[in-house]
Order: structure tokens, then C-alpha cells, then sequence
């Protein structure tokens, strides 16, 4: 036998290098743009994937190590949550229509990302970023079963969530989220990483994720606040993911600038446009509150974000020019948000209500140059009328923008009186939006965005009634109608939380756990 | 004796999400797999075609040429879902730990013949790379195929595979060094012996179909290499020539390899029972791919087995077909 040679032993990064790159070679047999196909369309130049600088280095051994003792941790605690009766130690019923939106308007985007991702890392032909995608998309799949698992048992004991599969494809607001991430896995790998990994995960994440899974810890929700902690390492894996894109890509040409900047203005707007959803969760829907709106944009995007475009100057990259009208809305946006769906109340899988006085007050001190004068009025108005018998519910259908798909209920920037309406005219037909910024999306792309589908034209067009509705009958009753079309019980899933049956279980549920009746 | 541990119980007033309930006949519980792969997918009103394959949907059925009724139809018969899977992993990766250990600390590579440990290096170490293309392969299959329970498996896969090709260069480090690693990709890149194999993985990556890339990937070339390789050169061959530490250092494989075919052959009978004219496509790949990989994979055989390759091979081949007539396709 020989004497045994001490080895070299790698380094870290030598390891992983190994470990990774190593694994991969030129092919010969195909042509690398038979391989990847769908690298070279955007006009993204990539000079040299070497370059990539793995942002995390975790080896499968590792990973299923990790991954499996989080996964241990969070299913007990589900487990215990439940056998308990957890949902009647949140802070009211109210709370639960946080629950309702999150499982029907966010869980399947995660789904979305984890196919996203297995594309993006199936089409990049370098070695680095293709192992980081296929771990994220495989912690996207385990963020949409952890909150499908984590839900389940709301949805055995409250209504609005019972068919959220069906309804994210086809209930009218929610097209606003699905349309985001059809947005982002309809464009090309480069752009999708930037609006997905960059926009989304970095610069969004502390908007979406954050105040849902804080707002569940505020209000006693164990289970929801359980996945959320469990998912915050894999989180940071994906936020340090979305940076190390942007910074290879921008490094790679200066011609890469430019489509990036556009990239990061309209990702940042679309996404923002989205959170209109979460600003009024944040203000309206959390009967504890963790912090208003306004306060969360100021602290984690003027802030936060500012240092993180500062740091991109470099590459000559600046902040998204619609940040300066954000900062006009944000004094208003929650309060329109709630308002329009206090009044489509009825087409909603979730309850609405008024804020009562205390809550009125909160939002007096948090929004000192808007709330008293413009949305405290309407919503006692609103009360009153609630009060006399007359809560009203919108039984119209409002125009939509055809970029965001929000109801065009946003005020012109600077002018919380009126309406801000734009419109194109393309081929002959005519397109409106609610912004400048959603109306230039349109003009860079507008034959992506002319397929958009969009739920209140689908409705005039008959295509949201269930099989065999005759629409031409007298007395026709369109809600009716598109209410079975969207699996939506009327009287159960939908109306005012006052009168809801959510409310009276949970007072009676209660009462039986805590009480000797 | 029991005892009785009182809670307050509520009725419920539902047990699962309707969509469970309308496919397992009924509001009954269901299992943390029903509720996170049944119609996990979207499936209705997309907003914009892929500008990257104009032609299909974001998910669409159509890019097969496998037709199906319900594409829930598949079901993984290990029920994987993330948490489940990770906690299967997870253990085998202990057990791989715990032998790589025993391996490294009391010596056993330095003890191994030397002819046992060239033909390792010469022959699993090329595969790290035949590993890392089935990495991309079923990320493939997972991104453009229909219906989460059909795709799911495939992320589980693709990442088992980079595993696989992960616990092979720790293999080399172990018994050689970076210059193995080195030297068995210019074999991979350039000597006779790889090149069919080559050949076939680079014309896998090309298949557009995720249905014929599952059958290529995951029927064909894995139903032949991991019993030639794993199961009969290292566990019965190289075991027997004093090299029982290598099977060992591949354990995870051999265990994979077992676990994957039954969720493998499960969905190739589904696939197959649904018509007859998926059984007609589904044979003509089988067979297609089952030649071009038995071929591909006969010099590798010769690294190991020398003359009776040919033989060896043959009765592979013969198991595969008997393993393929039992989940309902002769060929």
C-alpha cells in the first residue's frame, strides 16, 4: 500500500464550485440555442456566466437537513393550533377575512413562483443561477402547502375560502394578483427574475409578506404566524437571490442597463398596485394593528429602498420614477381600497365593515392630512345609513384598468376629488387605465396586455355564468349568476361582517370554550 | 386502560376545500397530500400567452402528445408533498452521513484494491454529470408540464438528481481529489467509452415534450443505468473484489432508486391505461429510448464488467421490459 498523501482539502467556495459548476460542460451534440431557447430574445447580453457569485452556498445535504427540521417544527405547532382551537384565541372574527384574502389571493402566486422558478433556472444555460432557482422554486412549492396546510383548518370552521382554487382563477379582484405573476411567467426568464426575485422579493417582500405574517402575530394567529416564521430563512435566501440578479445582470453590459431600469420602473409600479390590497388589510382589516400603511412605505420602501437604489447608482440605475406619485397616494389609497369594497361588498369572498369609533380614531392619527377631511364623512354616512337598515351594496360592475385590472378608483395625484382616468386608443379600440404608470406598461407591450382578461368585460361578454344561463330572460340576475360562476355562497361567503354567520360562530364557539354554558 | 383527555369540541363545518371534496367523492378529511397537489395549478383564465412559446398557454396540456381526461389522474404513490418529501430526504441523508463517516474515519478508501477504486473513478464519476443533466431535464418536465400531480414529483426529482451528482464528487474527493474530478470530465467530454451517453443526455435536452422527457430522463435511462450501475457493479461486482465500502458511499442511490420506480412505473401505467393511444405513443418511446440507452450505456458497462457486459446488459434490459409489462406496457 502506498503512503497516504495528505489531501488538499477545498476551500469553501472551491467545495461548492465542485459541487455546482463543476457539474456542468459545453454541450456538442446540440447547439446551445437549441438547449436555451429563451435566453437571447429580451437583448440581455451575458458575456460570462462565471461571473455569477453564488449568493448562498447550500449543498441538497444540507438543504434537506435544514429544511426538514423547520418542516417538523411548523407542522407540530400546526398540529397543536388546531387540536386547541387556536382561531378562536384570534383577537376577533374580523381577523379571519385577513386569512380569506391571503389564501385566495397570495397562496396560489406561490404556487406560480414554483413553476416560475423551475423555468427561469431550466432556461438560464449558467450553472450558478440555475441551481439558485431550482432550490427557490422547490421553497415555493413548500411556502403553497405550508399556508394550504396551515389554513385548512379555518376553512373547516369559516366561510369565503372553501372553493380558493376556483375563485383566484375567476372572482373579479383577485385577477389583480393573478395577473401580476401571469405578467412576470409570460415574459422572458431575465425580466422575470427581476420582477419575481428583485421587485417582488427584494424590494416588495417587507410590504406583503411581512405585514400579513406580523398582522397574524398581533392578532393570536399561531398557525399563519408559524409558516411565516418558518419561511423567513428561505426568504432571505430569495431576497439575496433577487439582488445577486439584478447585480449580474447590470455588470454583465451597460447595454443590460437601460432594460433593467425600464424592468424595475414597471415591476415596482405593477407590485405596488398589488400591496393596494395589503394597505387595506393593514389599516382596515387587522383588528390589532401593527402599523398603518403609510407608516410601512415610508419605513421599508423610502427608506429601506432609498439606501438600496443609492447602492445601485452605481450602475447607473435610479429609483423608479413612480415612487414620487406612491408618495402622493399613500395618504389615501387604503381608505380607496376599503371604500370600494365596502361597497362591492357583495361580490367579495370576504366580509367588510366600518371601522368603529376607536378605529376611527387610529386612523385620524395616522392619516392627519387625509382621513378626516375626505373618508371619515363617507364612512359615517355609510354607518348611518347601515344603522337605518340601508347598507348599501354596488350591484354595477366598474370599468377596470387594463394594466393592473383595479377598479379605476384611484384620485389624479395631488387631487383626492377626482377620478384619475387615462385611455389609448390601439387598433381601433380603446383601453383605460387608472395611471400614467399603467398606461406607459400598456404602450411598451400593448399586445401582451390587450389579452389581458378582464372580469368585468368577461362578464358583459357572458363568459362568467355558469354552463346553460340564459341571460336574455326576464328578470335576469346577473350577480346571481356570476356568483355561481365564482363558487361564491351568497348570504355566507360575501356581505357585511355584521350580519355574517363567521360572526355568530365565533361568538358562540367562544363562548362554549371559555365559558359554562 | 385508557384515559380520557378532554377538549371542547366544535363541529366543523366543513371538512376540506371543495375542490378535494368534489374529486374524492365527498366532504371527508384529506390528507396534507390531497391539500397541497389537487388542483394547486391554475387552470382558467390566463391573462397573457408566454411571450417565450406564443403558441401555448402558461400551462398547457397540449404540449404532450399524452392525451388525458383529468391530468389528477396521477398520483405519487410515496405522496410527496414538500414537507413529506424533505423529511424522506432528510433521513437517507443521515444514513449517508453517518456511512460517509464510517468510510472516512477508519480509512476504508485507502484499503479499497486499486483496481476497485479506478474503475470507481472511472466510471461514477462521469456520472455526476449524467446526474446534473437530469437536474435539468426534470426541472423541465416540472416547469412545462400539466397539473401539479403530474409536475410535483418532477421539482423533487431534479433536485434529488443534483444530490446524486452532489454525493458522487464527494465520492471522488474521497477516493481521489479535484484532479479526478478533472480528469473524468475530459473522459465525459471526450473518450469513446462516454460519448453514446453524451450524445444521449445532450438530445434529451432538446425533447420538447415533458411527457417523452419523463420516459427519456426517468424511464429509460435511469430504469437502465441505476440497476447496471448501482445495484449489480457496485453492490454485487465491485462488493465482491473487497469494495463493499463503495456500496456504501452509494447507498443513497440504490435507496433512491428503489423509492423513485414505484412513483416512476405508477405513472407510466396511468399514463398508458388512460388509451389506447397513449399506450401505442407511450410504448414507441419506451422502446425508442430503451435502444438508444442500452447502447449508450454498453461501453460504460465495459468499464467495469469487460466481456460480460454484453450479457449483463441483456439481463438489465430484460428486467426493465418485465418491470415496463407490469405497469401495462409490452414491448
Amino acid at each position: 500500500m502506498d503512503m497516504q498523501v495528505a489531501k488538499k482539502k477545498l476551500g469553501l467556495k472551491e467545495r461548492y464550485s465542485v459541487m455546482t459548476r463543476g457539474l456542468d460542460w459545453t454541450p456538442s451534440y446540440q447547439k446551445m440555442e437549441d438547449i436555451y431557447p429563451y435566453i437571447a430574445y429580451e437583448g440581455i447580453k451575458i458575456h460570462d456566466w462565471d461571473k455569477w457569485e453564488d449568493p448562498f452556498r447550500l449543498t441538497m445535504d444540507a438543504y434537506w437537513k435544514y429544511q426538514a427540521e423547520k418542516e417538523r417544527k411548523l407542522y407540530a405547532i400546526i398540529d397543536a393550533f388546531n387540536q386547541n382551537n387556536g382561531h378562536l384565541n384570534v383577537t376577533d372574527a374580523r381577523y379571519i377575512n385577513t386569512v380569506k384574502l391571503f389564501i385566495s389571493g397570495i397562496s396560489p402566486l406561490e404556487y406560480v413562483a414554483h413553476r416560475g422558478f423551475a423555468h427561469a433556472g431550466r432556461a438560464f444555460p449558467g450553472p450558478g443561477p440555475r441551481v439558485a432557482c431550482l432550490m427557490q422554486s422547490l421553497d415555493e412549492i413548500r411556502h403553497a402547502q405550508t399556508q394550504v396546510h396551515a389554513i385548512s383548518n379555518y376553512n373547516k370552521y369559516y366561510n369565503g375560502m372553501h372553493d380558493f382554487h376556483h375563485m383566484h382563477d375567476r372572482v373579479w379582484f383577485l385577477s389583480v394578483p393573478k395577473s401580476f405573476f401571469d405578467d412576470a411567467i409570460t415574459a422572458g426568464p431575465f425580466e422575470f427574475m427581476v420582477s419575481i426575485g428583485f421587485s417582488f422579493e427584494y424590494v416588495l417582500t417587507n410590504l406583503l409578506f411581512v405585514p400579513f405574517v406580523s398582522g397574524a402575530a398581533y392578532n393570536g394567529d399561531m398557525g399563519t404566524m408559524t409558516f411565516g416564521f418558518s419561511a423567513q430563512s428561505d426568504e432571505a435566501r430569495h431576497m439575496t437571490l433577487g439582488l445577486e440578479v439584478i447585480k449580474f445582470i447590470l455588470e454583465q453590459d451597460p447595454a443590460n442597463v437601460p432594460i433593467v431600469q425600464r424592468w424595475i420602473d414597471k415591476w415596482t409600479w405593477r407590485g405596488y398596485r398589488v400591496l393596494t390590497l395589503v394597505a387595506m388589510m393593514m389599516d382596515y382589516m387587522l383588528p390589532k394593528r401593527t402599523m398603518s400603511w403609510k407608516e410601512a412605505w415610508e419605513v421599508y420602501f423610502e427608506e429601506n429602498g432609498g439606501a438600496l437604489f443609492k447602492d445601485l447608482a452605481r450602475y447607473g440605475i435610479k429609483m423608479p420614477k413612480c415612487a414620487e406619485q406612491i408618495a402622493l397616494e399613500k395618504d389615501h389609497l387604503s381608505h380607496q381600497a376599503w371604500s370600494t369594497f365596502y361597497n362591492y361588498a357583495a361580490a367579495a369572498n370576504f366580509h367588510t365593515w366600518m371601522p368603529d369609533e376607536d378605529e376611527m380614531a387610529w386612523l385620524s392619527a395616522k392619516y392627519p392630512n387625509s382621513f378626516d377631511k375626505h373618508y371619515r364623512p363617507r364612512y359615517e354616512f355609510w354607518r348611518e345609513q347601515a344603522a337605518k337598515g340601508n347598507r348599501f351594496y354596488n350591484k354595477t360592475l366598474p370599468m377596470l384598468c387594463q394594466t393592473c385590472q383595479i377598479p379605476m378608483l384611484f384620485t389624479e395625484p395631488g387631487d383626492p376629488t377626482k377620478i384619475c382616468y387615462r385611455e389609448v386608443d390601439y387598433k381601433g379600440d380603446k383601453y383605460h387605465f387608472c395611471s400614467d404608470h399603467c398606461k406607459e406598461i400598456f404602450e411598451h407591450e400593448p399586445e401582451k396586455y390587450v389579452q389581458a382578461w378582464l372580469p368585468v368585460h368577461q362578464i358583459y361578454q357572458g363568459n362568467c355564468f355558469p354552463e346553460g344561463t340564459d341571460p336574455t330572460v326576464e328578470g335576469f340576475d346577473a350577480l346571481g349568476a356570476v356568483l355561481k360562476y365564482y363558487n361564491l355562497e351568497h348570504g355566507r361567503d360575501n356581505l357585511d361582517f355584521d350580519i355574517s354567520e363567521d360572526k355568530k360562530n365565533f361568538a358562540e364557539w367562544r363562548g362554549q370554550a371559555t365559558k359554562n354554558i | 386502560m385508557q384515559i380520557d383527555l378532554r377538549t371542547v369540541t366544535i363541529k366543523p363545518l366543513r371538512q376540506t376545500f371543495d375542490n378535494i371534496a368534489r374529486r374524492i367523492g365527498g366532504d371527508k378529511p384529506a390528507s396534507r397530500y390531497q391539500e397541497g397537489t389537487l388542483d394547486m395549478q391554475q387552470t382558467a383564465n390566463f391573462h397573457y400567452r408566454p411571450t417565450w412559446d406564443p403558441e401555448h398557454d402558461i400551462y398547457d396540456a397540449s404540449r404532450t402528445a399524452i392525451r388525458m381526461a383529468d391530468w389528477y389522474a396521477f398520483k405519487d404513490p410515496r405522496q410527496f408533498y414538500y414537507g413529506a418529501y424533505t423529511m424522506a430526504r432528510a433521513k437517507q441523508q443521515d444514513t449517508a452521513e453517518a456511512n460517509f463517516d464510517f468510510v472516512e474515519n477508519r480509512g476504508l478508501a485507502a484499503t479499497l484494491p486499486e483496481s476497485v477504486r479506478d474503475t470507481v473513478l472511472k466510471l461514477l464519476l462521469p456520472l455526476r454529470h449524467v446526474a446534473w443533466g437530469s437536474n435539468m431535464n426534470n426541472a423541465s418536465v416540472c416547469a412545462y408540464s400539466y397539473g401539479t400531480g403530474f409536475s410535483q414529483p418532477h421539482i423533487y426529482q431534479a433536485m434529488d438528481q443534483l444530490g446524486i451528482a452532489q454525493y458522487l464528487t464527494r465520492v471522488g474527493l474521497l477516493l481521489g481529489d479535484v484532479e479526478s474530478l478533472d480528469e473524468a470530465k475530459r473522459a465525459w467530454m471526450e473518450d469513446d467509452a462516454w460519448q453514446g451517453l453524451r450524445r444521449y443526455v445532450e438530445d434529451s435536452f432538446v425533447i420538447k415534450d415533458p411527457v417523452e422527457l419523463f420516459v427519456a430522463q426517468n424511464v429509460a435511462l435511469d430504469g437502465l443505468l441505476y440497476p447496471l450501475v448501482y445495484e449489480t457493479i457496485v453492490d454485487d461486482v465491485l462488493s465482491s473484489q473487497g469494495g463493499t465500502a463503495v456500496a456504501m458511499l452509494t447507498q443513497f442511490m440504490t435507496d433512491w432508486f428503489a423509492e423513485t420506480r414505484k412513483w416512476v412505473d405508477a405513472t407510466v401505467k396511468i399514463a398508458a391505461a388512460e388509451s389506447p393511444e397513449n399506450k401505442e405513443v407511450m410504448a414507441r418511446w419506451l422502446s425508442q429510448w430503451r435502444d438508444r440507452s442500452a447502447s449508450a450505456l454498453l461501453p460504460v458497462a465495459r468499464i467495469a464488467l469487460g466481456n460480460r457486459s454484453d450479457e449483463v446488459l441483456a439481463e438489465v434490459v430484460q428486467q426493465f421490459n418485465a418491470r415496463m409489462a407490469k405497469a401495462g406496457v409490452t414491448l
